[in-house]
């Protein structure tokens, strides 16, 4: 079985095929921008309601973050798959069920799913910045809505964006998950790439595919967390003399 | 009466079954510096915090230039009347400190950047940090942020400055240059409240001191009264520990 993998013919045949990979890949690739986008936002109105004094708002985002942290992504997407275009058809008063494309299915599969994550992560960011600029910030007049716009989610992104890059590198990999309701994705041409031919080189060659999208991202959460422990350097202001004159 | 700024009636604060402020009655006129005294746990940061709606009192109200404070109304009012100096300082760490000084007078007051950075630029000059305006806060000592700080709450031009120990966070050779830029801004015209132990500062600008202790306002005069004729024994005490 394995003699297969270092059969060069066989190799032909996959670099060969790379169009349905190509396909694939683009596929994962919007799904992860559009899943990415959903995330965010969500994640962040989430994380927002679960540091707020409503106690309504942090019920409805504790609920919905224990809820989708503690059950599968692969169970939540095949339940959305089955079920989704009959609650739309009830929905919606449609005469038979709606389909929902695949593509779509993928991005608010994994969106809900990482908003769930990404919720936590701003939480946890906003929890980090000290009450008192919440205070200073009322005392100078600013509404709570401003002062988080404004002052209070500004100093979180050092925080988190490194665990929010971490999201997005979670993000692309669980895309894979589309393969199991034919989402068309990069999995899911490589399973099929290999249930045709019987070829074990098209995993290898989504393995690689999907490096090359993480693997930047794994870099950039590196740089990031070493650039949030850097001091802010002085910005140059037109008409005032830089500060070397007065420490010498 | 015109000429009053603040009128404290009736106030009493509980944090759950802590009786932190006992029916406190209160005017401060308009213009004049008001020290508070008090050990900790007295319940003077509770009081100055009120003031600015920080804390919501639990009965009676704070009366500001005629109009109460109220749950709707205070941060209207906090933009129009008052500024707090706080004792951690509270800068914003990821603005600059001339963006510190003009995002309020920008996003809140609606003036010109133009006009907001000029203003600020006066400000810091005023407390001699127009070099540090393109620096971070964070690369500043304890003395340069609170001045800042300070620079911040002269910015909005609010009648009031409300200081929460302003001076409690810092290394004792910054404290001076702290006290230096209030003592120099205590020429304005406006209504400073300040809670400190600083008895010098009270020396030389308060118009009238207040001592605090176990939510009630035990005691109140001229800084002279306090220097040499103190009457309440709790107060005695606590001038005897401060000043030796």
């Amino acid at each position: 079985m394995l003699d297969g993998l270092f059969d060069l013919s066989r190799w032909q045949v996959t670099l060969g095929s790379m169009d349905t990979f190509w396909q694939g890949f683009l596929v994962t690739l919007q799904v992860v921008v559009a899943g990415l986008a959903l995330s965010l936002a969500l994640g962040t109105v989430l994380g927002v309601f679960s540091t707020t004094r409503s106690r309504v708002l942090r019920a409805v985002s504790r609920v919905y973050v224990e809820f989708y942290q503690n059950t599968p992504l692969p169970v939540q997407v095949i339940f959305m798959y089955m079920a989704g275009p009959q609650i739309l058809q009830a929905v919606t008063g449609a005469a038979s069920p709606v389909r929902i494309a695949p593509f779509v299915l993928g991005f608010v599969g994994v969106g809900l799913y990482h908003a769930a994550y990404v919720s936590e992560v701003i939480r946890t960011g906003i929890e980090s910045v000290p009450r008192g600029q919440m205070e200073a910030a009322l005392s100078q007049g600013f509404t709570r809505v401003q002062a988080y716009r404004y002052i209070i989610l500004p100093q979180t992104f050092k925080v988190i964006l490194p665990p929010l890059c971490n999201q997005a590198l979670n993000l692309v990999k669980n895309t894979s998950v589309l393969a199991l309701v034919a989402g068309g994705d990069l999995m899911y041409r490589s399973n099929s790439f290999v249930g045709s031919y019987g070829y074990l080189q098209g995993y290898i060659m989504a393995c690689a595919l999907y490096f090359v999208i993480c693997f930047p991202l794994a870099m950039l959460v590196q740089y990031l967390e070493r650039r949030a422990k850097l001091r802010p350097r002085a910005k140059a202001i037109p008409g005032i003399a830089p500060d070397a004159a007065e420490e010498a | 009466m015109a000429d009053t700024m603040i009128e404290i009636r009736g106030l009493n604060k509980y944090f759950g079954d802590l009786h932190v402020l006992k029916d406190i009655d209160l005017t401060v006129r308009r213009g004049e510096k008001v020290v508070i005294i008090g050990p900790s746990g007295s319940g003077k940061s509770t009081l100055i915090r009120c003031m600015d709606y920080l804390e919501e009192p639990t009965t009676g109200e704070v009366v500001i230039d005629g109009t109460p404070l109220t749950r709707k109304n205070h941060l209207e009012m906090a933009r129009k009347y008052s500024s707090m100096v706080f004792q951690q300082f509270n800068l914003y760490p990821n603005m600059t400190v001339l963006k510190n000084l003009t995002l309020a007078p920008v996003k809140l007051q609606k003036k010109s950047k133009d006009e907001a950075v000029k203003t600020a630029m006066a400000a810091l000059e005023r407390v001699g940090l127009a070099q540090k305006a393109g620096e971070y806060p964070q690369n500043l000592s304890g003395g340069q942020q609170q001045r800042v700080a300070i620079a911040r709450a002269m910015c909005t031009k609010q009648p009031i400055i409300l200081f929460d120990e302003p001076t409690s966070a810092l290394d004792p050779e910054m404290i001076q240059e702290v006290l230096d830029v209030m003592i120099e801004l205590a020429q304005d015209n406006i209504t400073m409240i300040c809670v400190t132990h600083e008895m010098n500062f009270a020396k030389q600008v308060a118009d009238r001191v207040l001592f605090m202790d176990d939510g009630q306002i035990l005691e109140e005069g001229t800084p002279e009264h306090f220097f040499t004729n103190p009457q309440n024994p709790r107060c005695k005490d606590f001038l005897n520990k401060i000043l030796h």
